[in-house]
Order: C-alpha cells, then structure tokens, then sequence
C-alpha cells in the first residue's frame, strides 16, 4: 500500500460513473445505500408521526373519564397500530437506515456488501409497511395490540382481515430486518478501510453489528409465531387453538423469544449513538471502549435469556420463573458499564452543550429511571403486582421512547449535516429538545402512579370516581407538549434543507471516518480509501493519509483506480489485510421487481385469491431467476472508453 | 433543568395524594398479606432507586459541570481513572444492589402463594367479557362478584374458555393470567373485611376496559348467611305476583337460554348466572350500578352501555319488561 499525497474526493468523471440516472428509473433502480439509508429514514419518520399523532388521540380519549371520543373498537385498533408502527416500521428500521447510510462511511468503503440486496430490504419494508399502513384506509386496522396473543388474534375471536394486516406486515418487515442484518454483518467483517482492525471500529459499527447478529437469532421466532399463527387463520391449521390440542403458551414462548431480544436490537444501536456523540462534545475518546464494546457484546448474548419476564403471570413453575428473574437483574450490568463509562468520558473532557449533547444527556436521565423501573419488573412479586399496568406503559416508553427516540433524535441533529450537507438551526434544536424533555416527563412519569393506583393498560376508558382522572389529564397535557417538541424538529429539518448553514466536512470535529468525505458525500463515498492507524483517525491522523492503488490485484482498489472500476477492496475479517475487489452491481430494478412480487403474493394472502398469490410468486421467482442470470453481465467492467487513461486522470484528482 | 424535574415529581405526588381520596384500587393500599408484602418490597426497592437515582443523577450533572470547565480545570487536580468510574460505579454498586433485590425476591416468593389445609375453592372462569364465578363444594354459582370469608384460605381455580384475561385485584394479590386449556391457581388469606375491585389486566378484545369485578370479603357469619341463601335458591319463590309473572317472560322469552337462575328451568350457561342478580351491585361487571333504570336500558340496548357486548338486545313490551326486572331484582 502506498499513500497518496492528497485525498482525491470528488472527481467529475468518477462522478459520472456512479451516478443514479435522474428521475423516476433512478429513484426506482438505485442501489446506493446513501440513498436507500436516506430513504429508510424519511419513510420511518413518516410512520413515527403517524403512529404519534395516534398516541395524541389516544390522549385525547383518555384525559377525562368516560369520554366518548372514540369507541372501544376504534381505540383498539389505534394502540394496535401505534405500538406495531412504532417497534415495527419506526425504532428498528430507522436504526437500520441510520446503519446503512453511516456504516460503509465510518468502515472506509464505498458502498454496503451486497447493495442490491440493500434496495431490496428497503423496497420490501416500505412496501410491507405501506400495506399495513393502507388497512387503516380500508377500515379494517389490526386491533389484537402489538404483541397480538392468542388465540385472541386467532379466527374465531378475529375473523375480519385486521389481524391478516398485522401478521402478514410483521413477516414482511422481519424478513427486511433479516437481509439488511446478513448485509451488515459481510460488511461489518469485510469491507473494512486497512488498518481498521476490530478493536478501532467506532462504537457505533460495533452496536449495528451487535443488532445484526440478534436480529438474525431473533426475528425467525417472531415470523414463526406470527407465520404459524397465519396458517392457523388461512388454512385452518392449529397451532394456537387451545380446543384442537394447540398451545396459548407456546405463541407467547416464541413471540417473547423475539420480542424481549427486540428491546435491546432497538436499544443496543441507541446506545452505540450516544457512544459516537458523548466523546465528540466531551473532546476526548470514550471511556472503557473494550468494557463498552464488550458490554453491547454481552447484552446481545444475555438478551436471549430473559423472555420469560414478559410471562411472570402466565401461571409457570416458580423455580423457572426465579432463573429469568434472576438473569433480568443480571442483564442491567452491561447497562451500568456502558452508563459510568459516558460519565467517565463527560467527567475528565471538555463539554460543549449542542443539541445532539443536548440529547445523548437527555436519554441518561431518562433511560436511568427506565433501566432502574427494568430491574424492579425484573422481581418476580412485584412484577405480579405491576405487568399489564399503566407502570409497565411507563416503562416501555422510558425505554422504548426516552432511551432509543431520544438518541435518534440526537443522532438527527448529528449526522444530518452529513447527510444533506446543511446545518440544523441550534436554537430550534435546544428548543425542541427542552420541550420534549419536559413534556416525556409529565406523559410518561405519572403513568408509574396510575400502574399503582390499579390502572390496567388497553383500557379505551376508566369510570369517574376511581382516582385516575386527575393523573390521566396530567399525562394527556404532557403528550401534547411531548408532541410539540417532535414538531419543531421536524419544522427545523424542513426548514434546514433550503434555509440550513452549509456544513462542511467536519462541522463537529469528529473523530470518525465519515466526517472525512464531503457532505453530503459523493456517489462513491470515498475516492481512494483512507489509511486507519488508529481508533479516532480524525483526531489522530492530521492529515488522513488515503491509499494509492497498488499492482497487485489485492490492493488495485484501494486507490482511485478502485473508484474507476466501480470496486470496492476486501480486507480480511480481523486484521483488514488486503485481500482483493468487491464489484459494486450497477442501478436495477430487480430489487424493486423481487420485493413488489412478494407484495403481490401478501396481496392474495390478504384477499384469499389464489391467482393473485400466484402472479406474485411469478414475479418473485422470475426476479430471482433473471438476478441470479444476469449477475455477470451487470458486473461487467464499463467500457474501455469509460476510463480515460491514466495520466489524463491525475489533473482531475484534485480535490473540487 | 433537576430543578424542574423535582417540581414536576412533587406535583405529581400531590396530584396522587388528591387522587387518593377517590379511593382508587391502589396496590400501595394493600389489604392482605401477598399485596402487603409485595407493598414492602415497592417501599424497598423505592428506597434503593430513589438512592441511585440521586447519585447517578448526580454523577451526571457533575461531569457536565466539571466537563463544562473543560480546559480551565485547575491542571494538578487528581483525576480518577476511566476504569475507577467502570468499576465501582457500574460494577460494584450494581452487583451489590443487584444480590440484595435476588435474595429479596426469592425469599419473597417462596412465602407468596402456598396451599394450605382447609382452603376454599372458588372456580373463576374468564368469559368475554365478565367473570363466572363457582363454588364447587357448595354448588353455587355467581358471576362478576366474589364473596369470600375474612381468615380462610382460598384457592381461586382460575382458566377461560376464549382468550386469555389476567385475574387482578391489586389490594389483595398480584395477577394470575386465566388462560385456554390451563388451569392457575391464585391463593390468599384475606384478613380485612371490605369490597376490593378487580379487573381484567390482560388485553381481550372490545370490552377489555369494561370487564371488572369486586371482592366482597366478609366475616365468617356474613359470608356463611349468604352462601346458605345462594345453596336454597332464591329464584323458587319470587316475592310478588309481578316478578312471578316476571319469571314467566324470563323463562318464555330469550333470556333463559342463555343465562341460568338456580331452581328454575333457566339453565343457560352461555351468559352469567343469575341467581343473586338482585343482591348484586353492578351491571355487566361494573359497567353500571345495579338499579331498576339501568336494567331496563341493558335489557333494550346492552350495546348503549357497553358497546361489542355479546349480549343480544331483547324486545319486550314495557308491561313484561318491568315484570322481567321486578323478578329479578327480587333474586336476592
């Protein structure tokens, strides 16, 4: 490897051989994770103030006794819809789109593993989510709350297609988690910059490789469950029918099997961004990075050990409860790890209050009473006492809101300027995060004191006279504010894309690899690919060497020659050594074409028409069929013309 | 800003001080000894979070405050190491805070919830959506409000034969899911006469709000007098020539087919018993108080006063719904 003397970053005529072709086949074809992790970001944020605005009319209903706003049915189906929207086309694919578009940039690379298979986890979550979505136009939204347990999701106590909706949407967006995980991963372990060996990934790499891994272990417990469950509905199967011989406990076993490692899939990403936040502002690298990187480690592996916390009250044997009470107690050490070594990191740096601060601060208080509120449901008498209460309602959205949107957001205000290349407005930023800080607190922390007052959860209304109205309007007025907050970030991101201050390379003086493309960044990420020597090469490294592409073929793509031939180098897994080229497939549509197949096929599912699911099984299998064919040919090297020679390029790899 | 959050914690408190006085059916008002003990472990483990809450939070605010100083700390102040904080703060207080709260639990639970002799068994099955309600031994039936004896074990036998609910009366005991092809058992000693309110805690379906009950625990002789009238059957005799003409339309019209009057040809197991329907408090478990307007309207119109209820309206003329209520108003 040799370095180059200056980082070529964006070359006019590299420019030209990655571009998307503009309008609609572009947009529809692309295969660039940018792209794709933007669009996994706006489409999830869609759905987060959907699901928001249906948290406020909950409220609504809620803030006096007895209203009459909404009919039971009505407020059924909108807590249904609002926690499945929120776990399931909300918290786990925005981190999955935040992954997408930051990873290759932090690892040094130009584009994911398998970018078309990228586009196709990103065609079928949206279009899943989309059909879910659409059961609220056509009047039949799901209605059996989002973990849906049978057999009240089952036929005979939901006949109508509201159920179909949900099962069908949570196969689909769990098989979207499942191929962008395997994508992480071959990335995570391959494509790493030389020099970046394991123990130099940002923190960040570290948790989505984390969510990777418990997302592949985990979701096909939930598509089992929801996927059996469906058999039970369509063709009379009886898996969950506890008249033919089937088993209630067994669908609650496997849905917790996914569900509790869920918490932490959404949780683990969370904290990695307040890893890469905290030490930017405190001026200094993280406290403890093994303890932390090995705290998500071991998150991962504890977290399959707890579901059964979910089923204290289910009537199990004692002695099998105590084990998971005892394992839900011992999983808030990593947490604890993790929560000294950010105060370590503020402790002895130099602390610069921005919004992103702001929020990573936020979630520490916040996710300090969620965690502390965890180990209590964690002791078996009180958790008899509290689950299925408005406690646990309290403290699913201390962990579930506070200590994963909050981050989000946090990671909005620090990473968008990359993404967009424009600044978010500071003032607007503090604002909204004091609003919603104030307003989370008055909505969630009196919902503890409605648990105890004896306020079961999934009441639609409560009668005047048991004490609940008081707290219930607190918590209505609160959620408003909450909802506010939300807005105005929403307002400063829409207004940061004409009116926001250019950002720069590096508006935060960042330690991380992205900063050290432009930002937005080219179509290639990076030109020729940095040189790592150490865990903050931004801070380290002064100026970043980038590399010059060798002879050999091994090290041909790590300079601008690479870019030139649409590559991207390989390293070996644990210590990047050179290994050789990734071909990045050109724009297609098959990624499009395989997941509107899957569609169509969850389409006749829904409707009972045979043709149809068969129309969509063609589509699908001939999407397969034509990718797996035409793989050479979209591989192929551009035409020779397509590289000017050499000694013409050198003019234009200077920086523009 | 920990200012504001200790206001806001303070309003809340009074807010829940005031709302005390409604009488809610709070777990931090326990009644027998499982929710009494369980109240204790609540006030331990507030302690022990109100505690590192403070110093944690606490930590936090200082490392701001010390991080904002940033460069302009004095130099030679001693600064502990990265791994000094990992160690005692997330390691050394957790594990110590952590093995208290398992001894806790485990002794806790080992005390919960043991059968003993001479128990009372009471049968509790789930319906959508209210609660059936049986004592084998006596073979009375009731539905959506439970007596039980001050002193005597009971042993709630508890299933359902639709979806799963979950059994809660927070003043006397943790929850107990019924579910489908299971049976749990829930057992407690309750120790202070009073009316304890209960409710479904496990989402099932349209009327899950509206699917509560009350404990009525009596002393011994109360409870002894009213099993003894449930076991003569109140339904043989009705007490005016009204409600006799009342029972007549009872068993005429739709009525007995679904719901079951004991010592009547009213067998009907698909709705609740009515066999003490006139000694109840409640309508369609606690949907409304139990009075002769309120009995018209869920005759006529069930779904006005609980929508998606199963039971079907009932067209009778004014004449036979009056005798219709005055019988069983008077099964008492």
């Amino acid at each position: 490897m040799t370095i180059a003397e200056r980082p070529p970053v964006a070359d006019p005529e590299l420019l030209e051989l990655w571009e998307d072709a503009p309008g609609i086949p572009g947009f529809l074809s692309t295969v660039d994770h940018k792209r794709i992790g933007l669009r996994y970001i706006y489409t999830c944020f869609f759905f987060f103030f959907a699901a928001g605005l249906m948290a406020l009319v909950m409220r609504a209903q809620l803030a006096t006794p007895e209203a009459e706003l909404l009919g039971p049915q009505t407020y059924n189906e909108m807590f249904t819809m609002h926690g499945t929207m929120m776990i399931f086309l909300f918290n786990t694919p925005v981190l999955a789109g935040f992954g997408n578009y930051l990873i290759p940039l932090m690892l040094g690379t130009r584009d994911m593993a398998f970018p078309r298979m990228n586009a196709f986890s990103y065609w079928v979550f949206l279009l899943g989510g989309l059909l879910m979505f659409s059961s609220f136009f056509v009047g039949t939204m799901p209605d059996g709350g989002w973990f849906g347990s049978t057999p009240l999701v089952g036929k005979t106590y939901s006949p109508g297609l509201n159920v179909d909706f949900w099962g069908l949407g949570i196969v689909f967006t769990g098989l979207s988690t499942t191929v962008g995980s395997i994508n992480f991963i071959v990335t995570i372990f391959k494509l790493r910059a030389p020099g970046m060996s394991l123990n130099r990934m940002p923190i960040f790499v570290w948790s989505m490789l984390v969510f990777s891994f418990m997302a592949i272990l985990a979701v096909p417990a939930v598509t089992l469950a929801t996927g059996l469950n469906e058999l039970d509905r369509l063709f009379g199967t009886s898996f969950f029918v506890p008249a033919l011989g089937g088993s209630v406990l067994l669908y609650q076993h496997l849905f917790w099997f996914w569900g509790h490692p869920e918490v932490y899939i959404l949780f683990v990403p969370a904290t990695g961004m307040v890893s890469q936040i905290i030490p930017v502002f405190s001026r200094r690298p993280l406290a403890g990075y093994f303890w932390v990187a090995g705290s998500l480690v071991t998150v991962g592996f504890i977290s399959f050990g707890v579901w059964v916390h979910h089923m204290f009250a289910t009537g199990l044997p004692a002695v099998a409860m105590a084990f998971f009470s005892g394992v839900s107690l011992i999983i808030t050490l990593p947490s604890g790890i993790q929560f000294f070594a950010w105060i370590a990191t503020m402790w002895k740096g130099t602390v610069r209050l921005t919004t992103a601060m702001l929020f990573a601060i936020g979630f520490l208080l916040i996710f300090l009473l969620g965690g502390i509120t965890g180990v209590m449901v964690a002791v078996l008498p009180f958790d008899w006492q509290v689950t299925d209460s408005y406690f646990i309602v309290a403290h699913l959205h201390y962990v579930l809101n506070g200590a994963v949107v909050f981050p989000i957001f946090g990671a909005l205000y620090y990473w968008l300027p990359k993404m967009t290349g424009r600044m978010l407005s500071e003032k607007l930023g503090k604002l909204s995060f004091w609003v919603m800080f104030v307003g989370f607190n008055i909505t969630f922390f009196p919902m503890h004191i409605l648990g105890f007052l004896g306020m079961p959860r999934r009441v639609y209304t409560y009668d005047n006279g048991l004490g609940w109205g008081g707290l219930n309007a607190m918590v209505s007025i609160g959620s408003a504010i909450f909802g506010l907050g939300t807005a105005i970030t929403l307002f400063n991101w829409i207004r940061s894309r004409r009116r926001g201050d250019p950002a720069g390379d590096d508006p935060w003086e960042a330690d991380s690899l992205e900063w050290s493309t432009t930002s937005p960044p080219p179509d290639y990420n990076f030109a020729a690919i940095p040189l790592v020597a150490s865990r903050h090469p931004l801070w380290d490294q002064r100026p970043l060497p980038f590399a010059e592409s060798g002879e050999e073929p091994e090290t041909r793509g790590l300079g601008i020659d690479g870019a030139f031939e649409r590559e991207t180098p390989v390293t070996s897994g644990i210590d990047t050594r050179p290994e050789g080229n990734l071909e990045i497939p050109q724009e297609t549509y098959l990624p499009f074409v395989l997941a509107l197949g899957l569609t169509v096929l969850f389409l006749g599912l829904l409707v009972h028409a045979v043709v149809v699911g068969v129309i969509g099984v063609a589509m699908a299998v001939m999407a397969m069929l034509w990718w797996t064919w035409r793989t050479e040919e979209d591989l192929a090297p551009p035409e020779p013309d397509a590289k000017p020679p050499k000694n013409e390029v050198a003019g234009s790899r200077e920086p523009v | 800003m920990t200012r504001r959050t200790w206001a806001a914690i303070g309003l809340v408190l009074a807010i829940g001080l005031v709302a005390c006085g409604q009488d809610p059916p709070s777990m931090l008002d326990s009644r027998a000894p499982e929710a009494r003990s369980v109240e204790r472990v609540w006030w331990l483990m507030f302690a022990l979070a109100a505690a590192v809450y403070v110093v944690v939070a606490g930590f936090i605010v200082m490392a701001i405050v010390r991080g904002r100083r940033g460069a302009s700390r004095p130099a030679r102040e001693r600064e502990p190491k990265d791994d000094t904080f990992i160690w005692y703060g997330g390691i050394v207080a957790p594990v110590v805070i952590l093995a208290v709260l398992a001894v806790v639990t485990i002794r806790t639970t080992q005390d919960l919830r043991r059968a003993e002799q001479g128990e009372l068994r009471i049968e509790v099955t789930a319906k959508r959506w209210w609660w059936d309600v049986r004592y084998p031994d006596a073979g009375v039936a009731t539905a959506s409000e439970i007596h039980i004896p001050v002193g005597r074990p009971v042993d709630f036998v508890l299933t359902s034969d639709n979806v799963v609910h979950s059994f809660w009366v927070p003043q006397l005991a943790g929850k107990v899911d019924t579910i489908p092809g299971q049976t749990n058992h829930l057992r407690l000693t309750a120790t202070e006469a009073g009316t304890y309110r209960g409710m479904c805690a496990e989402y099932c379906g349209i009327q899950h709000a509206y699917m509560s009950y009350v404990v009525i625990v009596e002393e011994p002789v109360d409870f002894e007098r009213w099993m003894a009238r449930r076991t003569a059957g109140a339904g043989l005799s009705p007490g005016s020539e009204e409600a006799a003409r009342g029972q007549v339309v009872f068993n005429r019209e739709a009525c007995a087919g679904c719901h079951a009057v004991k010592g009547t040809p009213a067998t009907g197991t698909i709705g609740p018993d009515l066999s003490d329907f006139g000694g109840r408090q409640s309508i369609g478990s606690l949907a409304v108080p139990n009075n002769r307007a309120n009995l018209a309207r869920w005759i006529t119109e069930p779904a006005r006063i609980k929508p998606g209820n199963l039971m079907p309206p009932t067209a009778l003329s004014a004449e036979d719904l009056a005798a219709v209520i005055a019988y069983l108003e008077g099964l008492r």
